[in-house]
């Protein structure tokens, strides 16, 4: 495979890539391979939230704006489910990314998410690199928004979105560990929906909880200050915007709170550490699949079969199982 | 090597807003096991060839129901052939006259089904026009 056409923008070279990619064909690997050295500039956001919250359309509103005010070329990849049954799937992301069509600088691709838990597809992270190596400043990737368990994007993405709409749950809801912790920008949606004040009290107390700041609090009829603890490290308090992603209020305010984010990952040192974490799981998981394979590719399919039988059986619990696997027995 | 699916992007030009038909025909693609890439009413010519490049679909199944056929099929065949996609299979579904038939498959139309038609033998159809 030619990596050549790709570096130089052809969209066709880079479709066909993909695929090969999704499909983890020989081509694809050897590719990625010589395209790894070219990635690394690129701003990772991802963007989470239940189903309906709007994440498509907040996504097609982004891009609108990065397009006018900054000329940026964005790549969008859109995560939508597979069937577990029969593998198939419908992605219909792209309906509501319809204004982005016509133009040179965008490039939409639906992924599905082919028996993958997390949110994102297996090759997910393996698609942002060749967007980065193919030059696009913006790689913006959105997850399935099953909603809670979704923080696979967090370790991919530089900046993480979390996309909440009014009327959804209470503030236990909100309390609840995974999918608020990873935000680094909260953004209530449909906020010209009744209830936007009640999400946003939630939504803030949750943070106040999460993120030690100084507060005086009311207690016991006395005014208290809990201060915060002192770290050398600038902290990050992730901001709350409202917008309305039909007509487009509170795009840019957004745009500006993620550019602010991305100054404060480089003030902090955080790109890096999230460059390295993000590189660090990937390697790990290409290194787990290898092994795997490799293990029952060799002579161990059969001790492997075996031990299966005595777990089905309640011979074995899981853990001998593998205990007598790896030590040959 | 993980298993090649079958992509489909499936799209209605036109002006017409009526998309059950479509919607039918990509949720048994689906249960086909087939990856399907559902665009919406009212796209362009132009939006379906981009949208059929971008997602590098092996099938691009169109839902026609305005009788526009004549003036939409060969300028989306003729963008899909400018974009080096002309190994794209496109399929189309919808109010199709008889006449009509046999100019649409002269020109590069895969397979053509009214109302009525199965699920399964536009299954069948794109499981063999991919193969070959």
């Amino acid at each position: 495979m030619q990596t050549q056409p790709i570096l130089e923008g052809n969209r066709l070279a880079l479709s066909r890539l993909l695929t090969q990619v999704e499909n983890d064909a020989p081509e694809g690997r050897s590719a990625l391979a010589k395209l790894f050295p070219h990635t690394g500039r690129a701003h990772l956001i991802g963007v989470t939230g239940a189903p309906g919250t709007g994440k498509s359309s907040l996504v097609n509103q982004l891009t609108l704006h990065y397009r006018k005010a900054h000329q940026y070329k964005v790549a969008i990849i859109a995560v939508d489910p597979s069937s577990p049954f029969t593998g198939g799937a419908v992605l219909g992301d792209r309906v509501r990314m319809r204004d982005l069509s016509g133009d040179d600088g965008v490039f939409i691709r639906s992924m599905a998410s082919r028996g993958s838990v997390g949110g994102l597809a297996q090759k997910t992270a393996a698609f942002v690199q060749v967007f980065d190596a193919a030059g696009y400043d913006i790689i913006i990737i959105e997850t399935v928004g099953a909603g809670q368990s979704e923080v696979d994007i967090a370790r991919l993405a530089h900046t993480t979105i979390v996309v909440e709409a009014p009327g959804l749950g209470d503030d236990i809801q909100a309390i609840k560990a995974g999918i608020l912790e990873i935000a680094d920008v909260l953004v209530i949606n449909k906020a010209d929906r009744p209830g936007v004040e009640n999400t946003e009290r939630a939504l803030r107390s949750m943070l106040e909880l999460a993120h030690p700041t100084k507060r005086i609090i009311h207690h016991h009829g006395r005014m208290m200050t809990l201060e915060a603890p002192v770290t050398d490290a600038p902290l990050w308090m992730p901001p709350i915007l409202k917008t309305i992603a039909t007509d487009g209020t509170g795009i840019p305010e957004l745009a500006e709170a993620i550019a602010r984010h991305k100054s404060h990952l480089h003030q902090s040192g955080d790109w890096a550490s999230r460059d390295r974490a993000r590189l660090r799981s990937e390697l790990e998981a290409v290194l787990e699949e290898e092994l795997m394979s490799r293990y029952l590719n060799g002579s161990h399919r059969e001790a492997y079969e075996q031990a299966l039988e005595k777990v089905i059986r309640r011979e074995w619990s899981p853990y001998e199982a593998v205990r007598a696997l790896l030590n040959g027995k | 090597m993980t298993e090649k699916k079958i992509r489909v992007l499936v799209a209605k030009p036109g002006l017409d807003g009526h998309d059950r038909g479509a919607k039918v025909v990509a949720r048994a693609l689906r249960d086909a096991g087939m990856e399907v890439i559902y665009t919406g009413l009212r796209q362009t010519p132009e939006m379906i060839a981009e949208a059929a490049l971008q997602e590098d679909v092996d099938v691009v199944g169109l839902s026609i129901l305005s009788g526009a056929h004549m003036a939409l099929a060969p300028r989306i065949l003729e963008l899909l052939k400018a974009n080096g996609q002309e190994n794209v299979k496109v399929f189309i579904g919808g109010i199709i006259p008889d006449d009509d038939m046999p100019k649409l498959k002269e020109m590069g139309i895969t397979g053509i089904y009214g109302p009525g038609a199965s699920t399964e033998d536009i299954i069948r159809d794109i499981r063999e026009a991919v193969k070959s």
